[in-house]
């Protein structure tokens, strides 16, 4: 089995890449694919609390590269999905403990292992992103709409393209239609056409992301959720399917208003 | 029609169309890694090297950024002096 390798970034921090990580992996693990999540930002762990995985950890991605223990027995399963499985940071180390040469020995041989490997990248552009770009076949590069945010995508794409490196496509975060529909905030299509890549999906902010990542239950989980939709839906796109984009229309007041009798 | 002028100006300036303005602006400087103080310098001298051969406007030339897709280019708006009648773009 040979895995495709994606690595989730984004340059600047807070946008949603741990979010987006531990919901694609969910995404992929219920369309019958074998996931590892591998958690690249080694002293500052966080995939594992957002999957619900804390208590679990035995061993981290440190543990491997010294070889104290196989990859295999540093992967922790799933509670719910026997298909997904985390390879969690380290907490005590920081970045320079890995090479970008390890990082792309390990992801290789978590792609044996799995249909996909999916690298959650540190914020940043220095050395924890650039190991955790390099073993990448395609970047998702996380967004938010607003200005710092899309610059920092921006410099990404260049450092990316300057390297000649992995196809990168985009994702859109915490889009909130309502003020999207009173121009005060940044849309989809003026963001494509700053940072001209292909768009795989738009997430809206959903308040349902924040009772989710509170109970380490991915809001993928929450059939309610339209982040949760969007969530699986670029699964499906990240497995070759076609999947229209949601309309993301902010609800008129009418809608509101029956949303509210229910 | 001044009201309608004004209603116009007032949806131009969305605080998206803000966003995307400045966006467009810090990215291309960024992309070219040159600062926008920088730019004004290369403006200044380029308008000394034309001012030596033609009689420009040299007030209203632009020197800006035109991006297409992720392909940058430096345009140069420079206007000759009235008489000759015509701009010239180089």
């Amino acid at each position: 089995m040979s895995g495709k390798i994606i690595t989730i970034s984004s340059g600047k921090g807070g946008v949603g890449k741990s979010t987006t990580t531990a919901n694609l992996g969910i995404a992929l693990a219920l369309l019958g694919k074998s996931v590892i999540c591998i958690d690249a930002d080694i002293g500052l762990r966080n995939l594992d609390v957002m999957l619900g995985l804390e208590n679990r950890i035995v061993y981290d991605i440190i543990n491997v590269v010294t070889k104290q223990c196989s990859l295999r027995k540093a992967l922790v399963r799933d509670k719910h999905y026997s298909n997904l499985s985390l390879l969690p940071a380290a907490q005590i180390c920081d970045k320079s403990a890995i090479s970008e040469d390890e990082m792309v020995r390990i992801a290789k041989e978590a792609a044996e292992q799995a249909d996909y490997v999916l690298i959650d990248s540190p914020a940043g552009i220095e050395h924890g992103f650039r190991y955790a770009v390099k073993p990448a076949e395609l970047v998702l590069l996380v967004t938010n709409p607003e200005v710092s945010a899309v610059r920092d995508a921006d410099r990404v794409i260049g450092l990316l393209e300057a390297e000649g490196r992995a196809p990168v496509q985009l994702i859109i975060n915490r889009l909130n239609p309502e003020l999207v529909r009173r121009d005060v905030m940044l849309d989809a299509d003026s963001i494509l056409n700053l940072l001209a890549i292909n768009l795989v999906g738009i997430v809206p902010e959903d308040p349902a992301i924040l009772i989710a990542g509170n109970r380490g239950q991915p809001v993928l989980l929450d059939e309610r959720s339209l982040a949760g939709k969007s969530f699986r839906n670029i699964g499906r796109r990240l497995t070759g399917e076609e999947v229209p984009f949601i309309p993301l229309q902010a609800p008129s007041l009418l809608q509101r208003i029956f949303r509210f009798q229910r | 029609m001044r009201f309608t002028n004004l209603f116009r100006r007032r949806r131009r300036d969305s605080d998206k169309d803000i966003a995307t303005q400045r966006l467009q602006l810090v990215l291309s400087h960024d992309r070219a890694n040159i600062s926008p103080g920088m730019l004004e310098k290369l403006k200044d001298e380029i308008i000394a090297v034309i001012s030596k051969h033609l009689e420009i406007e040299s007030d209203q030339v632009r020197v800006n950024f035109q991006k297409n897709q992720r392909e940058t280019r430096l345009v140069a708006d420079i206007p000759l002096k009235r008489h000759t009648g015509r701009q010239k773009r180089i």
